[in-house]
């Protein structure tokens, strides 16, 4: 038996359950395909910022897609709220990158600064250590100063996912786990994927199967060269407030725990973690909050970034196969806004606009000169 | 509730919440603390909600108390000590 729908999303992640909502909302009959815990979920790993200030420096479109997700969030929180009770619990109080030496300062200013040239001033400006100290009040001494965006802020990444995937069960989509997709056969507006023994038919097709979208991109005509880039993260024990506003190394829950993270490994498929980076990371997070040296880490995990060769988002539809779609980037909660309300609209219009030319992967293949 | 087969056994004297409280060597925290029908061993950061051991084997976090000064100490995977002083966990602790 076939079960046939409108749209076909491949990926059950952030990206993936923000599509899927995105085009159920807008009345398309959905199913969403989950390969399930053999999957490298990098949307069950992640740090849960909604971060704009550094995002798209080389490539304006990119910047301008970011800030255009962290406009959207509010109403993505507000429909999630509604649809599934959840609270997200975003919190768009601005972002923080603290510098611990003058050179780190300096090269944070000159970003900040080639990026406001590039892509024109979203309010980032560098605070000297006072100015900061005000804000944040328990920095260390390492601290020499830092750069802040007003647009910056944070969300419970968990939470944001499992009320995607309600959400759209809400409205009638199909949410179906342990799909493992082994072949799509595509004909343009017309694919057929096969999970086991299952088949699914749909009219549109959405690759966003993190990882595994580098393997399932060519049978529907599409190019997702992406790969892993390990992410350790470390958990302490809940704590009193101290910290409202995002960073991107530190960030304090709603609940009061406090992640530390931000490293940065190519080593495969590999989601072990190890006590030198843990370490690295708890060094420098030491340095900027003094009083996380006596707290206690109660879980620690690595993940797997879904990285294209320059960092930034694929957004394109098939040429040979029209209906097919890829969509992919690092960023699955702070794009997750522009996905649901921006990028699934115009999937289920059946075209992209001359914006996203940007994100097609004929970026890699352009000659040097 | 729980009972001691053998109150003879139990030769520790720790301190909670400032009372005298008996437990045997071997015993952790949480047992001890259970066997003296404390209560309540902390409340919780998010909803101050009264919570106590609940797993027992280190997983749950619900047994947080606060031991010799040190805050959220885990109860079921802490041994018991002659002359600890126990106080229960009141939400977070503190960033100090």
């Amino acid at each position: 038996m076939t079960d046939t729908y409108d749209c076909a999303v491949v990926g059950g992640g952030l990206v993936g359950g923000a599509i899927a909502w995105g085009l159920a909302r807008q009345g398309a009959k959905v199913a969403l395909l989950d390969e399930g815990d053999i999957a490298f979920r990098a949307a069950r790993g992640n740090f849960g910022l909604v971060w704009v200030q550094g995002k798209g420096a080389d490539m304006p479109a990119y910047a301008q897609w970011t800030l255009r997700s962290s406009e959207l969030w509010p109403e993505l929180s507000g429909a999630m709220a509604e649809a599934s009770g959840a609270d997200v619990a975003l919190r768009q109080t601005g972002g923080i990158v603290f510098c611990l030496s003058d050179a780190e300062l300096q090269r944070r200013a000159d970003l900040v600064e080639r990026m406001h040239n590039e892509s024109g001033n979203i309010g980032t400006r560098m605070l000297d250590r006072a100015e900061l100290r005000a804000m944040v009040p328990r920095i260390g001494d390492a601290v020499v100063g830092g750069a802040y965006c007003p647009r910056d802020g944070h969300a419970n990444p968990l939470v944001t996912l499992r009320a995607l995937q309600q959400a759209l069960l809400a409205l009638g989509g199909a949410y179906l786990p342990n799909r493992s997709v082994d072949r799509i056969d595509a004909a343009p507006h017309d694919f057929t994927l096969h999970c086991g023994g299952e088949t699914i038919r749909a009219g549109k097709v959405v690759i966003a199967a993190g990882l595994g979208s580098a393997r399932l991109a060519p049978m529907v005509g599409l190019d997702m060269p992406v790969k892993p880039l390990r992410g350790q993260i470390m958990v302490t024990e809940r704590m009193s407030p101290f910290l409202d506003y995002a960073t991107h190394t530190v960030r304090q829950t709603a609940e009061g725990s406090v992640m530390l993270g931000d490293s940065h490994e190519d080593v495969g498929l590999d989601i072990s973690t190890s006590a030198n980076v843990m370490q690295e990371i708890a060094s420098r997070n030491i340095k900027a909050f003094p009083h996380l040296a006596d707290a206690t880490v109660v879980r620690v995990w690595a993940a797997l970034r879904v990285m294209t060769p320059d960092g930034h988002p694929i957004y394109e539809q098939s040429q040979r196969f029209p209906g097919a779609f890829s969509a992919t980037c690092h960023s699955g909660v702070t794009l997750a806004g522009a996905h649901a309300l921006a990028l699934a609209p115009a999937i289920l219009a059946g075209s992209l606009p001359a914006f996203f030319d940007s994100f097609s992967p004929r970026r890699f293949h352009a000659q040097a000169n | 509730m729980l009972k001691r087969i053998d109150p003879a056994q139990a030769t520790l004297r720790l301190m909670f919440e400032g009372q005298p409280l008996a437990a045997c060597p071997g015993d952790t925290v949480a047992a001890a603390l259970l066997a003296g029908e404390v209560g309540a061993f902390r409340t919780t950061p998010v909803s101050g909600a009264p919570r106590a051991a609940y797993c027992m084997m280190g997983v749950c976090f619900e047994c947080l108390v606060e031991i010799d000064g040190v805050p959220n100490r885990q109860a079921c995977l802490t041994e018991a000590v002659d002359g600890m002083q126990i106080r229960r966990q009141i939400g977070a602790r503190g960033a100090a």
